[in-house]
């Protein structure tokens, strides 16, 4: 079985909002000095959901990733967790675009890599949470797709998926190839192994600029965006928590609980 | 200049009646339209919906277009992208809304791509651009630690829109309106996928969304038993309800039904207790709109006493069950 997974390389979301900036130049997020970018932790979730499929049926996981100036070290990781193959779309021009140029130019990488069954990706990317990558490529490719999945079985023509519903869940059967989008209650990635780090670092990702893929620099990108960012910004956060307090820790609970009531709030 | 008109709304049913969300885009809905000076229309896709109609017209909209078909009974993406595509066809929408709910996030960026036009989902606030007439679509982004106010130029203008979010219509029985059957040939081979079953795992008793009081309990908690302990409280107070972070329920303490949060249920009770849990932006944006945000949590510097208006910096299994016992006696009191 053939899967391609998409993974885009993003400012570590653990960072607290005291520890973020914005750049209102290039209205982008950033992260303090020393801070590495990750893997966006939805994509890797998608990687697991490959890796627990090759377990069990074998064949091949290829990475795709788009972007510019890609840390290898981030980009590299699906290998060490168990991944075959990365293929790196980087360019400059690759840079800035909206979920409508990406998904336009990772459809044009997939198709170059040509054999799948079955392509995943996060539901979002935890920068930007647009929450159409995966669905846009799935509609460029002319396949189906199912969104939020939480378990994916394979046979050699279906897919059999648990999804995600607000009370629940509900399964799902697709017919190979598809496209699916992984939500978090997958469960927890796996760790890369010191074996996998090694034989990762004795594979090079082949990379593809826009000609490689048919694409002029000047479609895709930010110049082939169809949203505008008029703005971003932080909100301002003027919190101010009273701490209540009290000679004990039981007695501050107390005194809180006190609080309320008189306040009437509970 | 454009030939698109008017705003549409996607009405979402739950139990036989007219979803809250529904009634928060009829509201938005309604105000954006009027800023417009255009038209207000919902369209309603599933099967025996009709009688719906008149409840939608009642809160505001003054035309609904119908897709009735034996089909469409249950949500399936290519069957309803199919009928969404043909009734936008015909009604031409300048603006064109749905909610951030299951059914939404999953068929518009499918509608959005196919319609070739652009979306943006998860919107807390829109607005007219006075200029242009183009819809600001404004969202929370990198985990809420940001917010982002996007425009195109392509139509439909498209948008999904956080529950709670916007203020709800109030039904008014005297509206008059038009309801347009569009008559959609579908096919069960259109659809691409099959549906095999559909499972409820959320918990007995009042739902999140409702509850006027909620107790979340974080990565802090520790355990499933810990979480039995908050559940203690909600015996109690009238109304209340416990939930959790994502730590929580991807640690398998309790049912991922209960997650709050930017990917999990969005709330917005009187009260909002938050236990041993960080505060993380994500987090955050599920509950930052209830009215008071409590907090316990031995870290003073945890980002949770950034949000809330009260607060005891302490180990939770220490404050907590003194907290209740507190509480238990105030109550007979």
């Amino acid at each position: 079985m053939n899967i391609i997974v998409c993974v885009k390389e993003i400012v570590d979301p653990e960072l607290t909002p005291d520890n973020f900036k914005i750049d209102p130049v290039n209205k982008i997020g950033i992260s303090p000095a020393g801070v590495p970018t990750v893997i966006n932790p939805f994509d890797g979730q998608a990687v697991e959901a490959a890796l627990r499929i090759k377990d069990i049926h074998g064949g091949k996981i290829t990475i795709i990733c788009l972007g510019s100036n890609l840390h290898r070290e981030v980009v590299k990781k699906p290998l060490a967790m168990g991944a075959d193959e990365v293929i790196l779309l980087e360019d400059d021009a690759f840079g800035g675009g909206d979920s409508w140029s990406i998904a336009h130019t990772l459809a044009r990488g997939i198709r170059k890599i040509g054999d799948y069954e079955l392509i995943l990706c996060g539901r979002q990317a935890a920068d930007w949470d647009a929450g159409q990558v995966g669905s846009g490529t799935a509609e460029i490719l002319g396949l189906p797709c199912i969104t939020l999945a939480r378990k994916i079985e394979v046979t050699d023509e279906n897919a059999r998926v648990e999804r995600v519903t607000s009370d629940g869940y509900e399964i799902i059967e697709v017919s190979l190839p598809a496209l699916i989008t992984v939500s978090n209650e997958l469960g927890e990635p796996r760790y890369p192994t010191a074996m996998g780090i090694i034989e990762s670092l004795g594979k090079e990702p082949t990379i593809w600029k826009p000609k490689d893929i048919g694409l002029d620099p000047l479609e895709t990108g930010s110049n082939g965006r169809r949203l505008k960012l008029a703005k971003l910004f932080q909100p301002i956060r003027e919190g101010q928590c009273e701490i209540i307090e009290g000679e004990t820790l039981e007695e501050a609970a107390t005194n809180l609980a006190l609080r309320l009531r008189e306040e009437k709030i509970l | 200049m454009t030939n698109y008109k008017g705003v549409m709304i996607y009405a979402e049913i739950a139990e036989g009646k007219l979803g809250a969300i529904t009634k928060e885009l009829l509201g938005g809905g309604r105000k954006l339209a009027d800023a417009l000076g255009e038209e207000l229309c919902a369209v309603l896709v599933g099967c025996n919906v009709s009688h719906i109609a008149t409840e939608i017209i009642a809160h505001g909209a003054n035309k609904v277009y119908i897709v009735n078909n034996p089909l469409l009974r249950d949500y399936e993406t290519d069957l309803f992208l199919s009928s969404m595509v043909k009734v936008v066809e015909q009604a031409m929408p300048r603006i064109l809304l749905l909610g951030q709910t299951s059914a939404g996030q999953d068929l518009s960026p499918r509608l959005a791509f196919r319609l070739n036009t652009s979306v943006v989902l998860d919107c807390v606030d829109l607005s007219i651009d006075f200029d242009s007439k183009s819809l600001i679509r404004t969202k929370p982004v990198y985990g809420g630690k940001a917010m982002a106010a996007f425009i195109s130029e392509d139509y439909p203008q498209m948008a999904t829109v956080r529950l709670k979010s916007m203020p709800p219509s109030v039904r008014d029985d005297s509206r008059q309106g038009k309801v347009i059957e569009i008559s959609v040939g579908l096919l069960q081979s259109v659809s691409r996928t099959k549906i095999l079953g559909r499972f409820t795992e959320e918990a007995e008793g009042i739902k999140l969304e409702d509850a006027e009081t909620i107790i979340t309990g974080g990565r802090g908690i520790g355990s499933a038993d810990g979480f039995k302990k908050l559940e203690e409280l909600t015996k109690l107070l009238k109304g209340s309800a416990v939930g959790a972070t994502r730590a929580a329920c991807d640690a398998g303490w309790v049912p991922t039904t209960i997650q709050i949060g930017l990917t999990g249920k969005i709330v917005a009770p009187q009260v909002y207790i938050a236990v041993a849990l960080s505060g993380s932006s994500q987090h955050m944006a599920g509950c930052s709109g209830s009215r008071t945000i409590v907090a316990i949590n031995k870290d003073p510097r945890a980002n949770i006493f950034k949000e809330a208006k009260l607060g005891v910096v302490g180990d939770w299994n220490i404050v907590f069950p003194a907290f209740l016992r507190k509480i238990e006696e105030l109550s007979q009191g």
